[in-house]
């Protein structure tokens, strides 16, 4: 007889990943719209964030001066990508800055480790993982709060997008940069602001994937999580990060459960990368991303 | 014609200068080390070479080396990735006097194995590698050694039954297996089958996807399950993440038991209180209390030759398997120099060595490492020779052993070992050596 309750059980925990693959999601999302850049080095910059902020913490740091300190690091960071990487290589083809973002994702990583050494730390953010239980079905504690940080964070992004000066010249150079160059904005500074979300983004996913896995080399690894997710959700939309990040989530916890022991185990890596592949070839700007067209 | 004569002075004091720092190779016995100090194991690579390094630098500072014979090295980086290990492998293997190669990764091992057979050169894999490279007969030059993976399983097993009451106990429990989903982690998947049918235990075993970052699914099958235990055979970030979801899950951590690479600091430490009660086998205690250890920290602490950044890792699990991986390689070259002299051996005077190294609990004891491993006993067709295990259990902040050294099952599994070793040589046509194979080649 099929077991409603463990069926829930695996539908709510893996929408609650889910949502732990959309935090690094909405970092890839940010520069992509905004440059057409699929920067690879999101997932170096998410170590490299956890990594300062532990490493800091572990020397005496107070916690908040440590996430402060790590966000003006994490800031410098973002603009210096944008002085020393971005500008020099400004209308070159989107694999030329896909390959560049690849290289600094080597950079980073090992700056990381040479800066901070190659140990493995742990990371607690003062939320147990102990689980609760709700008619019957236990759900993490640790997990219901990743959800609301990246709940807030979407929305603090949806305000700032929609509400500020800056928000309204990402916007502009989303939808077209040679009209936003044409109207007077200033695409260096536009792109320096982007990264250096993108590097908030980082710092705030680092922590929590941080808590969860440890801080250590793999943290960057996370970014395989987040590619069918932007295949899913579309690669320049917020809101598609969140939904594809919650059918991933779902699909390959449920997948595994229930299809992995016909095929012998562990296919939730690759289950995930199937429904994205499918997903291309039926809607190749995922759920939520722009369709692109172009006159020949 | 002044020119030309200072020309020629300065090329002979730069021909004199080069020739003063050429190194000298008379009397030294040379280990190439592929080490990985730098990429996602650098943690594991630190300590074990730095354990390795510190014996090392022990024999030669104590004792002016192993007869007089210098102990020198030269690390190579790789990263734990196979290309650049062997890179490595053809840098350094033309220099005088190689020992042994140790490399401590199973992919790198994998693709020396035909090369040091043909270059007659040991290859040591400590607690890792083909298992049945065990079997001596079709591996002259490979090592596995004090414990092979399927010693491994066996130990755990053994473990399993004495928390039980015995290994009749053992019938009726359920056991679940949670494996890295690559080679290493399903190589003990059919000896797991053999001993649930041996003993009669419930068996699943379930597969993470490398490497192993998310496991909600898997360990909600688990607790649906309603296993009595689990063994975690994992490696890096699986290891951690483990142990978090089965507390996400309410899965008692005292009931999971870890194999051998799942049993560091580093697999523990980022999991937090998750990980406090976690039982883990080893085949070396941790912890600085031994006498060798105190030896280390006097003499080559003492000197400023230390090759940890970190003392607060001397004693942990990777440096003590480093030291103790560095006992044997040095052990193994002083019984070759009773036999063929007190000078730089050939690799394949080493391998008669290692095909001798016999240490009882009392050479173990005279050697300062009484606790913190029990006796080897390797013999020209049995390369792992027989190492004992122990559990260890991690408090919060350090690993309490908790058990006696426990013997795996050998005789159960030498069977399947040489089935295994037989179809490699039938498939590599080697020849299956005798007794009468074992002499050293001129």
């Amino acid at each position: 007889m099929f077991d409603y309750q463990f069926f829930i059980e695996v539908l709510v925990g893996g929408l609650l990943s889910g949502v732990m693959y959309s935090l690094v999601a909405i970092g890839f999302v940010l520069i992509y719209k905004t440059s057409g850049v699929l920067n690879f080095a999101q997932g170096a910059m998410l170590l490299f964030a956890a990594l300062t902020f532990v490493s800091l913490v572990e020397r005496g740091v107070p916690f908040w001066l440590g996430a402060g300190v790590t966000l003006v690091i994490m800031v410098a960071l973002g603009v210096a990508v944008e002085r020393v990487v971005l500008r020099p290589l400004v209308n070159q083809s989107p694999m030329a800055l896909f390959m560049a973002t690849l290289g600094l994702s080597y950079v980073i990583e090992g700056a990381a480790q040479l800066l901070w050494g190659t140990q493995v730390h742990g990371l607690d953010l003062g939320i147990k993982d102990i689980p609760f239980e709700v008619g019957g079905v236990l759900i993490s504690q640790f997990d219901l709060f990743a959800a609301a940080i990246a709940g807030t964070l979407v929305t603090a992004f949806a305000l700032f997008f929609r509400y500020t000066r800056t928000g309204l010249a990402f916007r502009a150079v989303a939808d077209d940069q040679f009209a936003a160059l044409a109207v007077g904005l200033r695409l260096s500074r536009v792109w320096a602001a982007v990264w250096t979300a993108a590097g908030v983004v980082a710092l705030v996913a680092g922590l929590l994937w941080g808590a969860r896995l440890g801080v250590q080399f793999s943290l960057s690894l996370v970014v395989l999580k987040a590619l069918p997710v932007l295949v899913l959700g579309g690669f320049d939309s917020v809101a598609g990060a969140i939904v594809g990040g919650l059918l991933i989530g779902a699909i390959e916890k449920l997948a595994e459960v229930y299809v992995g022991p016909l095929l012998g185990g562990g296919i939730e890596a690759w289950a995930a990368y199937v429904v994205a592949l499918a997903f291309l070839l039926l809607r190749p700007s995922g759920l939520f991303g722009q369709k692109l067209v172009e006159r020949v | 014609m002044l020119l030309s004569k200072s020309l020629r002075t300065a090329a002979l004091a730069a021909a004199l200068a080069i020739g003063a720092a050429l190194p000298v190779y008379a009397d030294e016995q040379f280990f190439p080390l592929q080490s990985y100090r730098v990429g996602p194991y650098a943690a594991g690579g630190t300590g074990f070479f730095g354990g390795f390094i510190d014996y090392l630098n022990l024999v030669n500072i104590r004792d002016g080396g192993v007869n007089g014979v210098k102990l020198t090295w030269e690390e190579g980086e790789t990263q734990y990735e196979v290309e650049r290990g062997v890179e490595v492998y053809e840098r350094l293997k033309n220099h005088p006097g190689v020992a042994a190669w140790n490399p401590l990764s199973v992919g790198i091992a994998y693709a020396m194995i035909d090369r040091i057979t043909k270059d007659k050169v040991p290859l040591i894999t400590i607690n890792h590698g083909r298992t049945d490279s065990t079997d001596g007969r079709v591996f002259p030059y490979v090592f596995p050694l004090l414990l092979n993976p399927y010693s491994e399983t066996s130990g755990i097993v053994n473990y399993i039954a004495t928390r039980e009451g015995g290994t009749d106990k053992l019938k009726g429990k359920k056991i679940v297996v949670l494996y890295h989903g690559s080679p290493y982690g399903k190589e003990t998947i059919p000896i797991y089958q053999l001993l649930a049918d041996k003993y009669g235990f419930s068996l699943e075993q379930i597969e993470v996807p490398h490497p192993g970052n998310e496991q909600q699914s898997q360990w909600l099958s688990i607790r649906r399950a309603k296993a009595d235990y689990v063994v975690l055979r994992g490696w890096g970030v699986m290891n951690p993440v483990a142990l978090k979801t089965a507390q996400k899950v309410g899965f008692p951590v005292d009931h999971i038991i870890g194999n051998v690479w799942s049993n560091s600091e580093e697999d523990v430490i980022p999991a937090g209180d998750a990980a406090k009660g976690y039982v883990a086998i080893t085949t070396q205690a941790s912890g600085a209390e031994y006498p060798v250890l105190q030896e280390i920290i006097k003499t080559v602490y003492g000197a400023g030759k230390g090759n940890l950044d970190d003392k607060k890792r001397i004693g942990s699990v990777y440096h003590n398997l480093g030291i103790v991986n560095g006992i044997l390689n040095v052990e193994a070259i002083r019984i070759a120099q009773q036999k063929f002299g007190k000078r730089t051996l050939s690799g394949d005077e080493v391998r008669w060595g290692f095909e001798h190294l016999q240490l009882d609990p009392a050479r173990v004891e005279a050697l300062g490492a009484k606790g913190l491993f029990h006796s080897i006993n390797v013999t020209w067709d049995n390369h792992e020779g027989d190492g004992r295990v122990t559990f260890q259990q991690w408090d919060g902040v350090k690993w309490k052993v908790v058990s006696d050294w426990i013997a795996p099952d050998w005789a159960s599994l030498r069977p399947t070992i040489e089935k295994s070793a037989a179809a490699y040589a039938a498939e590599h046509n080697i020849k299956i050596r005798t007794s009468d194979d074992t002499a050293v080649s001129e």
